[in-house]
């Protein structure tokens, strides 16, 4: 029996009070700026994160130790409109080239701003549910985490 | 408390994740589980409750029994790290590209 979840896409919209070509270029090449530290898979503490401002350009992150780590690339890039990366960390916090999800991010005008649209889809493809669980509550530094967190939470 | 939060509190716990994890494996009786874990009948039930309640597990009636299998219309532990993640980091994103002396 096929006990795989198909997720529907994480959708999220947030407007920013800046023009189209400043917030592209803050998501993309800016990225070392704002990337929460909280958001690592590497084993060095991060340094920063890094888009190389190109079509194919890498997705990664910097650690203190000098390591890099793969976290997917740049599949679509037209300033300042549209961005596409792959993600392709699964669901046991390792980068694999054959897997590729789609994080879509959409700058459009509004209000003066900037409305940003990102869409992260073919959920699917990171794995069966049981795997994916077992992955993620049982690697060190990975998903238990923020869990520990929000049991923590849940109790209070 | 959103349902992603419940799903991460359903998880918190060691024996509902471990009821979980068996769940997405194969679909699984009360009994079966309980057969294999160190707690009672009732105590399994009322985890599958908790699972069923925040959307990780369904169940069907089997004759007598009900078999336990994971929702397939369900959002997930994964969907939900997820969806969280995004959001911290949007508001990340957002708090960066205002910031008034750029």
């Amino acid at each position: 029996m096929n006990h795989m979840i198909s997720p529907a896409p994480v959708r999220k919209s947030v407007h920013v009070r800046a023009a189209p070509e400043r917030a592209f270029e803050t998501f993309s090449a800016g990225i070392e700026h704002w990337w929460p530290r909280s958001h690592s898979i590497g084993s060095s503490p991060i340094v920063r994160a890094v888009i190389e401002p190109e079509a194919g350009g890498r997705w990664y992150e910097q650690g203190e130790d000098g390591s890099e780590c793969d976290w997917g690339k740049v599949l679509v890039w037209e300033p300042p409109t549209l961005l596409v990366l792959a993600w392709q960390i699964d669901g046991e916090w390792k980068y694999r080239p054959d897997l590729v999800t789609e994080v879509e991010v959409r700058f459009t005008p509004e209000d003066g701003g900037t409305r940003v649209d990102l869409e992260h889809r073919n959920l699917d493809r990171l794995g069966a549910a049981g795997e994916a669980t077992r992955a993620a509550f049982d690697s060190p530094g990975g998903w238990s985490g923020m869990l520990e967190t929000m049991a923590t939470l849940a109790a209070a | 408390m959103t349902n992603n939060d419940r799903i991460f509190a359903a998880l918190a716990d060691d024996t509902r994740r471990s009821i979980f994890e068996r769940v997405a494996e194969r679909p699984h009786t009360v009994g079966e589980l309980a057969a294999g874990l160190p707690v009672s009948r009732p105590a399994v039930s009322q985890h599958l409750a908790i699972l069923k309640s925040v959307g990780l597990v369904t169940d069907e009636p089997d004759g007598a029994r009900r078999i336990y299998r994971i929702d397939p219309k369900g959002l997930g532990p994964l969907r939900a790290w997820l969806d969280r993640f995004w959001d911290e980091a949007l508001i990340a994103f957002q708090t960066e590209v205002e910031r008034e002396d750029k």
